[in-house]
């Protein structure tokens, strides 16, 4: 393989490990920051427990994006110098911007919050965390915003072949950002909803087979209670169903929301990004249908050999222009189109390599487009379904007792990520053959554009490429074990793991055993 | 002289001795929990000087990144890429350390803690050396061509200079996280961090002080010499601040020096931002290498305004965190038992997710 092959690779293996934990950050950070607004607000128990339980399953999470974040403010200097090189002007600045208005105040802010339990007054501490949670929205906001100069160019004119911005504000509400945006806070708040319905149902269907709680004649829960188990009180009933109904809750708005987003993204997408719609629907030929299946080769990317099998008429046309008669360009269309504006070939400079003077491929890998499309709506749609069933079974107070109706639910944990996954890979590898995609529509500046095979680092080897793949991919992949086996011992744990003054046996010691002798100060509330 | 860019060069000169100052010490701190701590509650003292504050440091090294990349694409695309695998290591440090800061007490296990405590401290060693050996080659050289890529295969980046800037911030973190210890804790750790600051104060600024001298002799500017003078003034005071106790006084003039001698390196290669060592022609330097103006007037409102609110309340997080701490405040750690029913324990053992 080619270095600019190993490089893709990696940006695209450390990009969506890393949005494993974002998504589950910025959605469980700002529903924690909510559970102790309500307990501030009313000083019921309950929402003490749910916040400390909850913000322990958020730090075990924030940490590992926090991470594996500093990654991918390096790996563009690192292994896309080309790319960085032409795109700094205007891609930098959102980037810093990043660093400086929103990480600061999201790591120094948890940080306070963190170790602010009982010496911070509870107003300030919990403004903390929320001015932590903001820091996390924002940060997503001005990544949104170079990405969306990568889909969507604005803002810029070309000075000596660069491209330099000229109209910040162009840049800083491009449509394509404002729509992303909504659409990745959407995104995560339906993983935020699934976590907190999945683990609920787990706790809530243990107290039924540990013969906590029961059922009346009439199907509604008579909460009971152990003494011997910690984290088994009646309150903790509470806790559970009440996370269990906010999670579902949660995850069926953000799904509306991240339907109506994604529906406003996509309309965007068929105007600045034609090729990479038609290629989501692996859609040759124009016309107006959607395709609910079509099977041959998708990869054979020349269209010759795919077979729509099941298409609902008018529902493209609808999805682009809300009505159902325009037709839809297909890529058979506008590949000569995109030739015709951008070149056959790619052009004869060093910077390419071996590709210099090569025919240019401009569809983009369809498997990938047309599965990650449906991947990310099917996903998505699943947890909101999920969430309205789970709903729907638990209006009694509890949950139903087979076992596997309860592997469900923390299976269904995992469906927003993977559509939320699915989404990034279809709207990055959509965007190929470029890095940065011109706009052949009147909204964007058509001649900006930047092809991925001249973006990587000239300088660098393939076998440097090799190594740091290996070594990020190992450590990733052994870090991942090691937090998900951490949220599982947690999660089992239930409060009593992240609040440890009720863990104790009966009759045992109290947390604060060991008094400091000596001046006397308190024992901190916290301490790693 | 263009205003902006040199604004800028300033900017990030600053950024990056802020960094130093205030990560040195956590990592230095993260060093000395193999070498310096005697025993469990030691290691816990140590890691709990600067557990609510080390995140908010690292977000310095990105964010000095982050506004190189905005301000000077091209120094940021050269200097990343040529220095791959060191970087690659400094990331791999920075991840495992990160990481074990907030794992490390989550599991009540020796084997568990020791793993963690590795990961910290070799973390923390493997990223000052490869932080310092990056700054150091960007006021030296790298050999880049024409168009900033370097070129000799991927360790053409390995020089003396190199080896000094590594050594030099290692050596700086560790004795800043001495005196931090001295300024933070109570009890035998702070009577014995204080002596380690008395006994190796001129040890741990040598390699820093070695390379501000070479930087200043390649130069040639007078004002250089002035920096170094009171650089040398100010650790005297450390030493001096040291030996009568009084930790703080000693804490902030080792600060000092570390602003005197990264002053004396970055404006001893101005304009020069990356010199290249095959021909000066190619050097990148604060003209060549620059954003726009508009890029950079919209950056400078943008740090006008970031840059005193973050002092502001990183400062105020400080403050919070300011009372000694010794390792009688630290909490029993605890463990839990799983919230399963205890009598049903096969059952239990089946219901993992």
């Amino acid at each position: 393989m080619e270095a600019l092959d190993i490089a893709r690779w990696q940006f695209g293996i450390v990009t969506v490990y890393h949005f494993l934990m974002v998504p589950l950050t910025i959605g469980l950070g700002l529903l924690v920051a909510v559970l102790q607004t309500v307990w501030h607000r009313t000083g019921r128990e309950e929402y003490l427990r749910a916040t400390k339980f909850w913000g322990k399953l958020f730090l075990i999470n924030f940490i590992m994006g926090v991470a594996t974040g500093i990654v991918q403010e390096f790996q563009f200097g690192m292994a896309w110098s080309q790319y960085s090189r032409f795109v700094g002007d205007v891609f930098g600045a959102p980037l810093a911007m990043e660093s400086l208005l929103a990480f600061f105040v999201e790591s120094t802010f948890l940080g306070l919050w963190i170790f602010g339990w009982k010496k911070l007054a509870a107003k300030v501490h919990l403004a903390c965390l929320w001015i932590a949670v903001c820091g996390s929205v924002v940060s997503a906001y001005f990544i949104l915003v170079a990405n969306s100069w990568m889909q969507h160019p604005v803002g810029v004119k070309m000075v000596d072949g660069y491209p330099h911005m000229v109209d910040a504000w162009a840049v800083f509400t491009n449509n394509t950002a404002l729509v992303a945006f909504f659409h990745t806070i959407t995104g995560a708040l339906a993983v935020a909803g699934a976590f907190l319905l999945g683990i609920s149902w787990y706790h809530l269907w243990r107290r039924r087979h540990d013969g906590i709680d029961t059922v009346d004649a009439a199907g509604r829960v008579v909460v009971g209670e152990s003494d011997t188990i910690p984290g088994r009180s009646k309150l903790d009933h509470s806790v559970w169903i009440k996370s269990l109904r906010i999670g579902a809750v949660v995850a069926m708005i953000a799904f509306a929301g991240s339907a109506v987003s994604g529906d406003m993204s996509g309309k965007l997408m068929f105007e600045q990004q034609p090729m990479k719609m038609a290629a989501a629907e692996a859609a040759c030929h124009d016309g107006t249908s959607f395709s609910v299946l079509s099977i041959g080769d998708l990869s054979s990317r020349d269209c010759s050999k795919v077979v729509a099998v099941m298409e609902i008429p008018g529902l493209l046309s609808f999805l682009a222009h809300n009505d159902f008669t325009t037709d839809i360009k297909g890529v058979n269309t506008l590949v000569p189109e995109y030739q015709a504006k951008y070149g056959t070939n790619v052009p004869d400079n060093p910077i390419y390599g071996d590709r210099a003077g090569q025919p240019i491929n401009y569809v983009p890998v369809m498997p990938v487009t047309y599965w990650g499309f449906r991947m990310m709506i099917g996903f998505g749609g699943l947890a909101a379904l999920a969430s309205a069933v789970a709903l729907f079974a638990t209006r009694k107070g509890t949950v139903p007792r087979p076992k596997w109706i309860m592997r469900l639910a923390l299976l269904g944990i995992l469906a927003p990520f993977g559509a939320n996954a699915a989404g990034w890979i279809f709207t990055e590898m959509g965007r190929q053959p470029f890095v940065v995609a011109p706009n052949p529509s009147m909204s964007g500046i058509d001649q900006v554009f930047m092809f991925t095979a001249a973006a990587v680092s000239p300088g660098v080897s393939a076998g440097e490429m090799i190594f740091s793949l290996a070594a990020l991919a190992s450590v990733y992949a052994v870090l991942l074990v090691v937090e998900v086996v951490l949220l599982a011992k947690y999660i089992r744990g239930g409060v009593p793991s992240a609040m440890p003054e009720l863990g104790h046996a009966p009759g045992g010691e109290g947390d604060r055993g060991d008094a400091p002798d000596g001046d006397g100060d308190d024992v901190l509330a916290f301490a790693y | 002289m263009d205003f902006l860019p040199t604004l800028w060069f300033i900017l990030i000169a600053v950024l990056w001795t802020g960094y130093l100052f205030l990560e040195g010490f956590d990592l230095g701190v993260g060093m000395l929990m193999k070498v310096f701590a005697r025993d469990e509650k030691e290691r816990r003292l140590l890691l709990n000087t600067v557990g609510p504050v080390w995140d908010g440091n690292e977000v310095w090294l990105i964010t000095a990144g982050g506004a190189t990349f905005a301000a000077f694409p091209f120094w940021y695309a050269s200097l990343f890429s040529s220095l791959y695998i060191p970087l690659v290591f400094v990331l791999l440090a920075l991840i495992f350390r990160a990481v074990a800061f907030e794992y490390r007490g989550k599991v009540h296990h020796d084997t568990w803690r020791r793993v963690w405590d590795w990961a910290i401290g070799i973390g923390s060693l493997v990223a000052a050396f490869g932080i310092g050996a990056m700054l150091a080659l960007t006021t030296t050289g790298l050999p880049l061509d024409a168009n900033g890529d370097r070129v000799g295969g991927p360790f053409a980046w390995f020089t003396w200079y190199a080896v000094l800037g590594g050594m030099a911030v290692v050596a700086f973190c560790l004795l800043q996280a001495a005196a931090f210890l001295a300024l933070k804790t109570d009890g035998d750790v702070r009577l014995r961090a204080r002596r380690l600051v008395g006994r190796w104060l001129a040890v741990g600024l040598l390699p820093l002080a070695v390379w501000a001298i070479a930087v200043a002799v390649s130069n040639g500017k007078w004002f250089s010499w002035v920096l170094l003078a009171v650089a040398v003034a100010a650790a005297a005071v450390a030493w001096a601040a040291n030996l009568r106790g009084r930790e703080g006084l000693s804490f902030l003039a080792l600060g000092a020096f570390l602003l005197l001698g990264s002053s004396t390196i970055f404006s001893g290669v101005f304009p020069v931002v990356l010199p290249s060592t095959l021909n000066p022609a190619w050097n990148l330097t604060i003209a060549n290498a620059s954003s726009s103006p508009y890029t950079l007037g919209l950056m400078s409102i943008v740090a006008a305004v970031g840059v005193p609110l973050v002092l502001a309340y990183q400062a105020w997080t400080y403050w919070i965190f300011r009372k000694r701490i010794s390792t009688a405040h630290l909490p029993e750690p605890h463990d839990f038992a799983p919230a399963v029913g205890r009598g049903d324990a096969a059952a239990a053992a089946a219901g993992g997710s």
